[in-house]
């Protein structure tokens, strides 16, 4: 599929301080039995988000409209788990376009990535400045900065630098998938089959 | 120069091609696919006008949905039967070969590629399952991957990877009686926590581990990825040939010979150096079981549950976050606590060795009559197996049932869920929030515990009853 692309993003966040949040929170698995990419937002978290009777819970921070805005902060070690696609989906469903936290589980980070869907892992030390930040004054703006690879919080005067690899950066900034380039080496990958067939 | 590592020789030898500053282009040999990560890859290579490329790398088995009971009547969930034929009709539509509901070949995609020979030493395999890190028992490098990856081995049988690092982790020593495979897999994820090897690739070593059968070893590889591990491995040796050795699609005649050959040469080199290396010694180990909600939260069966003092400050709220949804206090000892379920199955101790285990365990003993039971066969040849073998009758006597294959209780995605509130000792690799149904708390443990907890009605160490 090909992604949106990513370049700047300026917003709020939305602060969820749990450590080793797996993805059977993020999507329960009884509802990975469509077919389709889509509606998986309306379930993100669904177990934290609402009661049995389907009712929100007033403490869980969706249902909080103080929080609001387009990057998730996690606490350490997101998205851990379930190699479920669908997690990424329901994250970039109900509309973030960034996760940041400290440690992210490498199956998750890459579906996020081929979802347009940035993964920032930042220092500890940063996320707690963030949990506080946003504490203190719940509209506090994020600014992720895909080309310098930089995140900051302007009214802090505060930033750090996150890794990427280089490709997934390029294909994040132009929104090229995958498949695009692996179609592009057809010939290669077909010249390996020979030399390995036997 | 150093040597080797088992990971390194198998990714070398399929790099394709590397992009500069970015991943491997990594060929892949088997692909296995299953009825809830596949629709949506289907359909994408639909949307591009094109077909699965190479359809006989690829494999499918429905095991997620399935139910585990009257598994020759439709599925009566309408949802899980639109999913199931669906992965029928994308199947039949890119001559991908289907191990259906019926079929004696059906069964969980982690039980059925082994047992099939479909697993081989040396392969690259994958599958949109994060449980396929099963598969490195036999000396592969496999692991899951999500939907977006699905697609594209699909399309193109190859994947784009970040190298990962390797890490080691040796184990060494004799285990006591009643400790398994499944005990030094939880023993390890306790002491490294749930992303203690995240960003690894991990080749077990050690005398314990080389002296495990195949499907011990299986267990082991199985819950790396609770370790957060991309994958686990385990060398494979004449254990490993011998088990793969006649299977429905292992080489056969001069093939065999040529393919033994090959993989003998696959082990770690003496010099082989490694990212990060580790040393557990098998004696320290004994009966394991969880008491939280990540598989990181695991204690030996006599300890008590830790005090929030001994925790990690940054990491105290969600330890009490997860002792309240277990309905615990800390520093209580887990011997002796109620549980309602005790389920035996899954990719995780879902073979015939662990049914013999078990039915061994409660053979001429009585189920406890508070304790609902499910045991559930990993594939349909280890439920043939296991009624050929008398294991049905000796659990029947014993007053358990032996239901149809599927990954069952595993995730709760099928009819066999754990009610709210309700405790559940589990063989599975799971014991997240929700994980086995909406509210249910899982324990997870081996089958042996799982056995002397079903007899007692309540959480006991194995030892006692051996």
């Amino acid at each position: 599929m090909p992604i949106d692309k990513f370049i700047t993003l300026e917003s709020p966040c939305v602060p969820l301080p749990i450590e080793n949040v797996d993805t059977d929170q993020i999507i329960p698995a009884r509802f990975l039995k469509a077919t389709t990419r889509d509606g998986f937002g309306d379930n993100l978290f669904c177990d934290w988000r609402y009661d049995k009777n389907g009712d929100p819970k007033a403490d869980f921070v969706l249902n909080d409209p103080t929080y609001s805005g387009q990057i998730l902060v996690a606490g350490k070690n997101f998205g851990s788990g379930s190699s479920r696609e669908h997690a990424a989906w329901a994250i970039g469903g109900y509309g973030f376009k960034a996760v940041v936290s400290s440690f992210f589980a490498d199956i998750f980070k890459n579906n996020a990535l081929n979802n347009g869907i940035l993964p920032v892992q930042i220092s500890d030390a940063f996320l707690e400045q963030i949990f506080e930040a946003v504490e203190a004054d719940p509209k506090t703006i994020i600014k992720i900065d895909l080309e310098n690879q930089t995140i900051s919080l302007p009214a802090k005067n505060i930033s750090e630098s996150f890794d990427i690899n280089p490709y997934k950066k390029k294909c994040m900034i132009n929104g090229y998938d995958d498949i695009d380039y692996l179609f592009s080496i057809k010939n290669e990958i077909e010249a390996w089959e020979a030399k390995n067939s036997n | 120069m150093a040597g080797k590592t088992l990971f390194d020789k198998i990714w070398e030898k399929h790099v394709v091609n590397i992009v500069e500053g970015g991943p491997s282009v990594l060929y892949i040999d088997r692909h296995l696919i299953h009825e809830v990560t596949s629709p949506q890859a289907f359909a994408g290579l639909k949307e591009r006008g094109i077909k699965v490329g190479r359809p006989e790398k690829t494999v499918a088995t429905p095991d997620h949905n399935i139910p585990t009971m009257e598994q020759h009547l439709p599925i009566h969930d309408e949802l899980s039967r639109y999913q199931v034929n669906k992965l029928k009709e994308n199947c039949e539509a890119n001559g991908v070969q289907m191990y259906g509901l019926t079929h004696p070949y059906n069964g969980i995609v982690h039980v059925i590629g082994p047992e099939l020979g479909l697993t081989r030493p040396g392969m690259t395999i994958v599958c949109g399952d994060s449980h396929t890190s099963t598969h490195g028992a036999f000396g592969s490098i496999a692991f899951g991957i999500g939907t977006s990856e699905v697609e594209m081995v699909l399309a193109t049988q190859c994947l784009m990877q970040s190298r990962p690092k390797t890490m080691r982790i040796n184990v060494d020593g004799e285990l006591h009686k009643g400790v398994t495979s499944k005990d030094i897999i939880l023993y390890i994820i306790a002491q490294i926590s749930t992303g203690g090897a995240t960003g690894y690739f991990v080749e077990f070593a050690g005398s314990a581990i080389r002296s495990l059968s195949m499907e011990a070893r299986m267990t082991i590889c199985n819950m790396s990825i609770e370790m957060g591990a991309r994958g686990g491995m385990i060398a494979p040796d004449e254990i490993t040939f011998e088990y793969v050795k006649d299977r429905e699609f292992a080489p056969k005649g001069q093939d065999w010979e040529k393919a033994v050959a090959e993989w003998r040469q696959l082990p770690s080199d003496a010099d082989a150096v490694f990212d990060k290396e580790l040393h557990f010694k098998a004696e320290d180990i004994e009966p394991m079981i969880t008491y939280g909600t990540n598989p990181g939260m695991g204690i030996g069966i006599s300890a008590n549950i830790p005090k929030v003092e001994d925790i990690d400050k940054s990491s105290q709220n969600s330890f009490k976050k997860s002792l309240q949804y277990m309905g615990y206090n800390q520093d209580e000892p887990m011997i002796g606590k109620k549980v309602d379920y005790v389920f035996v199955g899954s990719c995780t101790n879902g073979r015939i060795e662990d049914l013999r285990s078990f039915a061994a365990f409660v053979k001429g003993k009585k189920k406890a009559d508070n304790i609902t039971a499910w045991i559930v066969p990993g594939s349909k040849q280890v439920e043939k197996q296991a009624i050929e073998e008398g294991l049905r009758d000796i659990l029947e006597e014993a007053g358990f049932f032996l239901r149809q294959p599927g990954c069952s209780a595993c995730l709760a995605m099928n009819d066999d869920k754990i009610p709210e509130g309700q405790y559940a000792v589990s063989t599975s690799n799971r014991n997240f929030e929700g994980r086995q149904g909406p509210g249910a708390r899982t324990l997870l443990a081996s089958p042996l515990t799982a056995a002397a907890t079903a007899l007692s009605g309540v959480i006991t160490d194995p030892r006692t009853m051996l």
